[in-house]
């Protein structure tokens, strides 16, 4: 955690935007004819995928691009899960939590890729902020309904959606990740 | 999807999902126009945007996102020339637990969504239209987008469409992980890059005051595929497979406690409850005896195995009379379900036998609603979060005598007291499930 703070201090996201970065925010802005602020939301995403989590200097940089005050970024940023201002990891698991998958074993599920990647299975981890594992390389988190209750339990896992999962089968899908 | 690989159930009658699980079908334009995919869109551009309305009105076409209201007259609320821009939003933000249709359209059959949106496009003078697809399906977005250049390329969408010299440009919007988003005005709110914090009604009807504060027709992924259906079959040939006001097939999603789970696609009302649960899907694990169904989205009110309910059915000189049907033997059609006391929503079914702890079930609800509240109005930003804290005490054996009755009281104070219906969404489970099985929420005096 220690050493992200320490990076963005030294580094500003802002100051780091790869040119083709720069041209997927051009075009996107361009599907919103009616409104610029439309693509808040798009330059939100774009950011978080180039560098995994949303910064002050993001906010303020998406907030000049489409002519807003930082707060209407930022109120974004803090209102939806999906974005962090903190970095997860590069591989993150969202487990479904909701009826459907938990009545199939998720919350089992949950503890088997917490133990797998060395995350403590009772750390919070529905939030904002999810628990990454001591070499940064998984992070594993709780989400709500996923949209596939049929192939309960699911996981998704950065873009791809495992399903049917068993805990036992945590480490075959963890090693597709190594 | 294991159930959608396997042949159609004889109850079954795929259209909508027809190409989603043919062998060898890709989303893909060629595959789509093998299938005859973009001749309804020619038909319809032929025809008169009031016939195109009238047609849609006749199919007895209901949404298919929850609210099940009738598509035609939901497009008649649009004025064609009132001067005015339109807009139509398609609402792909699937999130209510239980349900999982849209998923299989938006990542297998992309082209349907778009032709039946091309064609409601052209019906209601729209020339801007997003599809709003939420952030959990990633490869969804690749696929629609990908879809869209696709149409675009062979001038199913752009400028001057086959020649008619009518414009459409759809865009792809993702979410980012809220459920509140799925409610139609939240979800304009998030296009227009605000907090997603639905408006009142009235005045902000979508159909008037919608996105960018023009008209706007919001509909379903899986009523979007129907309108395309409707122009292939007919209005009469469709709404025939369905019951009178509410026509053709609706995707029926069953999950928990059944053998074979998955999402199957029934003329409307041409099962039972016990048919969906025991033909269709196999019936409950090896041992178990039914408990409980929630039968629309985890916001519908639960139904108890064994209850008796009075519904309107067709009698024998074709005049609509009282019956009394069990749980099992209620068709699975909109007006059953509303006069059972709760609601088809959008067609997610979930199962729970005899091993299942209503109390668990219920908390297990509350935690998503406490997640997912959008925190605008207080009755429902407070009142969500201590049903939670109160049932997550209770399954922790912490629970005191009188939380059954603070429970239903907190639900009482936020149902019909928010701007938006995530209020009786979140209520509706903890009054129902307290209602219909208060012997599991006793807490034994310490």
């Amino acid at each position: 955690m220690d050493k992200h703070v320490a990076l963005t201090s030294v580094s500003e996201q802002a100051n780091q935007i790869p040119a083709d970065l720069l041209l997927r925010i051009d075009e996107a802005v361009t599907h919103y004819p009616v409104s610029k602020r439309s693509a808040s939301l798009p330059l939100l995403h774009l950011w978080q995928n180039q560098f995994g989590f949303i910064d002050d200097s993001g906010v303020n940089w998406i907030a000049k691009r489409l002519e807003l005050e930082p707060i209407n970024i930022l109120e974004l940023v803090t209102f939806y899960p999906w974005f962090r201002q903190q970095a997860a990891g590069k591989v993150c698991i969202r487990v479904c939590r909701t009826l459907s998958c938990a009545l199939a074993g998720s919350f089992e599920v949950r503890d088997a890729f917490c133990k797998a990647v060395g995350i403590d299975p009772k750390a919070e981890s529905h939030g904002h902020t999810p628990p990454v594992s001591p070499d940064g390389k998984f992070s594993v988190e709780f989400v709500e309904c996923l949209a596939s209750c049929g192939s309960a339990p699911v996981a998704l896992i950065n873009d791809d959606l495992a399903e049917d999962i068993t805990p036992e089968g945590t480490a075959a899908i963890l090693s597709q990740y190594n | 999807m294991k159930s959608l690989l396997l042949p159609p159930h004889p109850k079954e009658r795929r259209i909508v999902f027809k190409n989603a699980w043919t062998k060898g079908y890709t989303p893909d334009i060629d595959c789509y126009i093998k299938e005859g995919g973009y001749e309804e869109l020619k038909k319809a551009i032929g025809m008169k945007p009031v016939e195109i309305i009238d047609e849609v009105k006749k199919s007895n076409l209901r949404g298919r996102g929850g609210a099940a209201f009738p598509c035609g007259v939901k497009w008649g609320f649009i004025r064609h020339d009132d001067g005015k821009p339109h807009y139509i939003t398609c609402n792909g933000d699937e999130s209510e637990p239980g349900t999982f249709k849209d998923r299989y359209i938006l990542h297998n059959d992309p082209h349907q969504l778009i032709e039946g949106m091309a064609i409601a496009a052209f019906a209601l003078n729209v020339h801007l239209a997003y599809i709003y697809i939420r952030c959990e399906f990633p490869k969804a977005a690749g696929i629609v987008t990908k879809a869209i250049e696709e149409a675009k390329a062979m001038g199913f969408l752009g400028k001057n469409i086959l020649g008619s010299g009518f414009d459409l440009e759809i865009f792809v919007h993702q979410g980012a992980g809220a459920y509140i988003c799925g409610e139609e005005t939240s979800l304009i709110e998030s296009i227009e890059g605000k907090r997603p914090y639905p408006r009142i009604k009235p005045p902000y009807f979508p159909a008037v005051l919608g996105l960018y504060m023009s008209p706007t027709i919001v509909n379903n992924v899986e009523t979007f595929c129907h309108v395309k259906q409707i122009f292939k079959l007919g209005s009469e040939e469709y709404a025939k497979m369905g019951t009178p006001g509410d026509g053709g097939t609706r995707v029926m999603c069953v999950s928990g406690d059944v053998m074979r789970p998955g999402p199957y696609e029934i003329p409307v009302g041409g099962v039972t409850m016990g048919e969906l649960i025991n033909d269709v899907c196999g019936g409950l694990k090896p041992g178990r005896t039914l408990k409980a169904i929630i039968p629309g989205g985890s916001s519908s009110k639960i139904m108890r195995a064994g209850e008796v309910y009075k519904i309107k059915v067709k009698g024998p000189d074709g005049e609509m009379i009282d019956k009394e049907v069990p749980l099992l033997d209620l068709p699975m059609d909109a007006a059953s379900l509303a006069a059972a006391g709760t609601m088809i929503g959008s067609g997610g079914v979930i199962v729970m036998d005899d091993s299942r702890s209503m109390l668990w079930a219920l908390n297990n609800l509350n935690t998503f609603y406490a997640h997912e509240s959008c925190g605008q109005c207080t009755p429902c930003r407070e009142g969500v979060l201590w049903i939670d804290k109160m049932t997550t005490r209770m399954v922790n054996g912490e629970g005191i005598a009188q939380d059954p009755i603070t429970l239903k009281n907190v639900a009482d104070n936020i149902a019909g007291r928010t701007v938006c219906a995530f209020g009786e969404a979140a209520s509706w489970p903890v009054q129902s499930f307290l209602q219909k099985f208060p012997e599991e929420f006793q807490v034994p005096a310490k």
